[in-house]
């Protein structure tokens, strides 16, 4: 296979209107996911990750749309096609998971009954046959007793047992992307663990990409290949995972990676925090969406907004990383 | 206990008598303490059926809280570990043990007794969104208190007074004439937190105080608590499911699974030498922002089990890597010293060693 990505997003706008006017959740977001990797997109909540995930599968509904940009899947992109095809993407090609799954899942029918819906709607496959694959589905995402499951309703599952139906049915048709936004946000930390490991495991064995939405940077640091962080409808800062956290080049990553407490020997009480808010999106600066709450503002950061530019000294295309800061040569841990 | 329905059910093995107060000296005496303190809640009966059921979700803790200290409660969803914070604040009446405030035991008090009281122990919420009334202003929601228990002479004195707390964390007097859906997840906190502060409590219960926030709001929350404790020797319970965090804050932390405290040490203790294999799978379940380490999974399987329907023995052996059959099937472990005298505590039949 030829080593483009899978998926290609470039310049997305979309735009939500309300009743203090129209802002730009996302705002000329670009990023790449290669075949067969996970890519994480962090922030915090506003920041536009959600959004920016439920863009490429086109369900933005109104007040919301989308305004400009593509989404090239193989490249073919998404934003062009029509409804109709769009609507053999979803689920086929593409699949998405969700936070909350007692919410995404329908409380009057079984699991069994949900899942063999999704097969039915892009295989041609009997109800018998759909419904086999459904055990297979629910045995591949780790359920006990999957013959048995088949017939329970989302009420009588538990949190993290929801969570594995879910990805069974978005594994149905083993789509090439699968998009999770904060899919163990919901999860207790032990249950968290093993949908995580699940997915990693799942990724491998089906080599399909993952676009992971977080906010959690510990999630991110275990899951992901390569890592975009957003803030205000920005990407601030685009790189490999590895390269992010031992050294980041944007202060707004620098200052969420010190603002986690770490489990180990007490080093002091406090925690460094970002002082003060996100930006109202409606109102924003003229300049860097971050420079109210950055320690290394300088007089430029808040009359130019600087561009997202290539940073570092990587050759290859896994290695290239982008930063949105005039100073980023000078961010240091 | 008056209760008829109280000989039905034996009151769990508790790990005994509330911590004795021997060895304590250097420490801050205690100010909050529970003795042995259940919570059960009955459970629908089916029809017809006249055995009542329960779900025990506090089974026979003794926990302590010093003055002017912190101590972290951790546990996952359904442990027990919120309705332990509001036993000890009588918000919850227990079903059996004691809750003792100040070498006091307020466990029967009437709510007239009990007032007096309310001005010393406060309580934060998890969500900021659902604990501030929509219908009030800042104003009226911080200066409720104030006038419940007439801690300002006149007018002017009570505006001062709420301009003064509102500076205390870290929002601009001007917030007082406006709602709560005006401000942010973390801003509506610092409300909560001001209208906990407003009759300068000595003892607060921070309930997931910081679960619904970003994290850089988050470390501010954190830094603020840190901070009013440092100034007010206030002391805290602080809840959460995030043992990283209660750990960075507290002097002493107490896990609990389903109902019961496993362990509890000095947050540094636990850390270093977690002995429960309950604690060391959360300390292992939890996200580490280091791509480079390399990832050490002790992966937990299934799910907690119904405090309905508690397994016998040690309510963790299902999912237990280190149960031993026979032993921890059968008898529900005490919670004991890991060594003579010592403050790290372990309800385990067979936990880790150094």
């Amino acid at each position: 296979m030829d080593d483009a990505p899978l998926l290609r997003v470039r310049e997305l706008v979309a735009s939500f209107r309300t009743d203090a006017g129209v802002l730009r959740a996302v705002d000329g977001v670009s990023f790449d996911v290669p075949r067969g990797t996970t890519v994480a997109v962090v922030g915090e909540s506003g920041c536009g990750k959600s959004v920016t995930a439920l863009s490429i599968l086109r369900l933005i509904t109104s007040p919301g749309r989308i305004v400009s940009g593509s989404v090239e899947l193989e490249g073919r992109d998404l934003l062009k096609l029509p409804e109709r095809a769009m609507r053999d993407v979803r689920g086929k090609d593409v699949s998405m998971i969700f936070q909350e799954p007692m919410t995404s899942l329908n409380p009057v029918y079984t699991v069994g009954w949900q899942i063999v819906e999704a097969v039915r709607l892009h295989q041609k496959r009997s109800r018998r046959e759909a419904r086999a694959r459904a055990v297979e589905l629910l045995r591949l995402v780790g359920m006990s007793e999957p013959e048995t499951s088949v017939g329970a309703y989302p009420h009588q599952l538990s949190g993290g047992q929801r969570q594995r139906v879910m990805i069974a049915m978005a594994l149905a048709c083993e789509p090439k992307l699968l998009l999770a936004d904060e899919p163990t946000t919901a999860l207790d930390v032990t249950i968290q663990a093993q949908i995580l490991e699940l997915l990693r495991d799942l990724q491998q064995r089906l080599s399909m990409s993952i676009l992971l939405i977080t906010h959690d940077l510990g999630i991110v640091a275990e899951n992901a290949a390569h890592v975009v962080v957003m803030y205000a409808g920005r990407v601030v800062e685009d790189a490999p995972v590895r390269d992010l956290f031992a050294k980041p080049m944007h202060p707004y990553t620098l200052g969420l990676l010190r603002s986690i407490p770490r489990a180990g020997p007490p080093s002091g009480r406090r925690l460094h925090a970002i002082e003060g808010l996100v930006p109202d999106l409606r109102r924003l600066p003229p300049g860097c969406r971050f420079a109210d709450r950055c320690p290394m503002r300088i007089e430029r950061c808040t009359r130019e907004e600087p561009g997202l530019i290539p940073v570092g000294t990587g050759a290859s295309a896994e290695e290239a990383r982008a930063s949105r800061c005039w100073r980023a040569d000078e961010v240091s841990p | 206990m008056s209760d008829p329905k109280a000989d039905l059910f034996r009151p769990g093995p508790g790990p005994g008598p509330a911590p004795p107060e021997k060895g304590d000296s250097p420490r801050s005496p205690t100010l909050m303490a529970t003795d042995r303190i259940s919570k059960y809640y009955p459970v629908q009966r089916k029809l017809f059926s006249r055995t009542e059921r329960f779900v025990r979700a506090v089974d026979g803790v003794s926990l302590r809280v010093r003055r002017g200290e912190t101590t972290g409660l951790v546990g996952e969803s359904g442990c027990g570990k919120s309705t332990l914070g509001r036993l000890m604040l009588r918000l919850v009446e227990p079903t059996f043990g004691r809750v003792l405030y100040d070498g006091r035991d307020i466990t029967h008090l009437s709510q007239r007794e009990l007032r007096p009281l309310r001005r010393r122990m406060q309580i934060i919420f998890q969500d900021p969104y659902s604990s501030l009334n929509p219908r009030m202003t800042v104003r009226e929601i911080v200066g409720e208190a104030i006038s419940i228990h007439r801690l300002a002479k006149t007018r002017a004195d009570e505006t001062a007074r709420i301009a003064q707390l509102l500076e205390r964390v870290g929002l601009r007097t001007d917030a007082m004439d406006r709602y709560p859906h005006e401000f942010s997840g973390g801003q509506r906190q610092r409300i909560g937190i001001a209208r906990a502060l407003a009759v300068e409590p000595e003892f607060i219960v921070c309930d997931e105080p910081t679960s619904s926030l970003d994290v850089s709001i988050q470390a501010q929350m954190v830094n603020l608590l840190v901070e009013l404790q440092e100034t007010m020797g206030i002391a805290y319970l602080f809840v959460s499911h995030d043992l990283t965090i209660v750990e960075h804050v507290s002097h002493t932390v107490a896990v609990m699974y389903l109902g019961k405290i496993v362990e509890q040490a000095s947050a540094a203790d636990l850390y270093k030498e977690p002995r429960h294999p309950y604690t060391r799978a959360l300390l292992a379940a939890a996200p580490v922002p280091d791509p480079e380490r390399k990832r050490v999974r002790l992966l937990l399987a299934g799910d907690a089990p119904s405090p309905m329907d508690p397994p016998p023995g040690c309510a963790f052996h299902p999912r237990c890597p280190r149960a031993i059959p026979g032993t921890c099937d059968h008898e529900p472990p005490r919670l004991e010293e890991t060594t003579t005298g010592s403050q790290h505590r372990v309800a385990c039949w067979n936990p880790h060693k150094e």
